[in-house]
């Protein structure tokens, strides 16, 4: 089972009927504990129904004296007796721990989402990214379908938009970050799409070949030493000029798999792009 | 009279883009406040999953949300395939003051 499709335990920290409230400190903590280890917490202070989400268990917790009425059989009661408020956070470990669930924050949450007030649907990003992070949907549109696929830390996909329209939630800085869009970050990606073409428009046929340019020379050397300084060198400036994090350039295949994937990516771009096309065509 | 609107806060656990200064003020804030109100440990990590609380959410009236950049949360709503209502308020922790946050979470409707 996928990390985005296992059940997750989620934590209502009640505070209705038939319970007392929580301190103001104590509760403060308690979310703060709660969260840092990944559990998404409601707080309901009113009488209501009490249903874990599809996908879920809920983990109900407060000083009460009695359970509240649970709506199914995916809801769990914990009472609070405190004074420790990393307990609550200890309590929905157990119960996580317990359900064979995933520890949550082993993956963190990068991957690209997607403006569609400004993407044009190009399939550039599809045609660019080698590890199946996009896929098209049924009628013809690029969508983000893979999201732990994504390398973290890497915005290289945002660098080929000529509209600004990839966003990485987590990148520093705009607009990529998902701050507003000027005209100047517009003629700026323009520009490094220009550079993009100048170099012959595949910047993974850049790198393949400057790396089997530099592998047939270091076998007429022998020198080992000096092949891996030299990659070294050409794999940080490709990194600083698409933002791509060493270890991700490190990581990457075989000139031979890179290669087989970017045709396979290019093949599906061009098949999103002739299906926009037919789409259009039947609609008008 | 109107429900109120729900509130979502979250708390971006796994990366240091809000400032912690920022998460604690205003977790602590509305923790002492007497609105109902969610949190998730990282908004992402919900869109990604296409968490079917977030349709609860959108479904149940008028949210305010603490995150992040507007235009980045709008398309991780869309993203977990319910996009938010153009009324939603959006308030971003990564530039605004914790006092700004919690003042427009919390601000009865005129």
């Amino acid at each position: 089972m996928s990390r985005l499709s296992s059940p997750i335990v989620r934590v209502l920290l009640y505070e209705g009927p038939g319970s007392s409230p929580l301190s103001d400190q104590f509760r403060g903590a308690v979310l703060q504990s709660l969260l840092e280890r990944g559990f998404p917490v409601s707080c309901m202070r009113s009488s209501g129904t009490i249903d874990a989400a599809a996908n879920s268990v809920l983990l109900v917790m407060g000083e009460f004296d009695s359970h509240p009425q649970a709506a199914n059989s995916q809801v769990r009661f914990q009472r609070l007796e405190g004074p420790d408020p990393a307990q609550a956070a200890d309590y929905a470990d157990q119960v996580r721990n317990d359900l064979g669930l995933e520890r949550p924050g082993t993956w963190k949450p990068w991957f690209p989402v997607i403006d569609y007030a400004r993407c044009t649907n190009c399939m550039q990003c599809l045609s660019f990214c080698l590890f199946d992070v996009y896929g098209v949907s049924t009628t013809g549109g690029i969508e983000v379908r893979n999201q732990d696929n994504c390398k973290t830390e890497c915005p290289a996909c945002s660098r080929v938009c000529p509209e600004v329209a990839i966003m990485f939630p987590k990148y520093r800085h705009g607009p990529i970050n998902g701050e507003d869009v000027n005209t100047d970050d517009i003629r700026r990606e323009a520009m490094k799409v220009d550079i993009s073409a100048l170099l012959g428009g595949d910047v993974y046929s850049l790198l393949r070949d400057r790396s089997a340019r530099a592998k047939s020379r270091f076998s007429k050397e022998r020198d080992d030493e000096r092949a891996l300084k030299e990659r070294l060198t050409c794999l940080s400036k490709a990194g600083q000029a698409m933002g791509v994090p060493a270890e991700v350039l490190a990581s990457l295949p075989s000139a031979d798999e890179i290669r087989a994937r970017a045709e396979i990516a290019q093949a599906r771009a061009r098949e999103a792009l002739e299906l926009q096309a037919r789409l259009g065509e039947n609609a008008s | 009279m109107a429900a109120s609107p729900r509130i979502l806060y979250c708390h971006c656990a796994y990366a240091h883009i809000v400032p912690a200064e920022t998460k604690a003020e205003v977790l602590t804030r509305l923790s002492s406040s007497s609105a109902e109100w969610d949190s998730v440990p990282d908004l992402c990590e919900m869109s990604a999953r296409r968490d079917t609380h977030i349709a609860t959410l959108i479904s149940g009236g008028a949210l305010r949300i603490a995150a992040c950049y507007p235009r980045v949360v709008r398309a991780l709503f869309h993203a977990a395939g319910s996009p938010l209502p153009a009324e939603t308020l959006i308030l971003n922790m990564r530039t605004e003051t914790p006092e700004n946050v919690v003042q427009e979470l919390l601000k009865e409707d005129a």
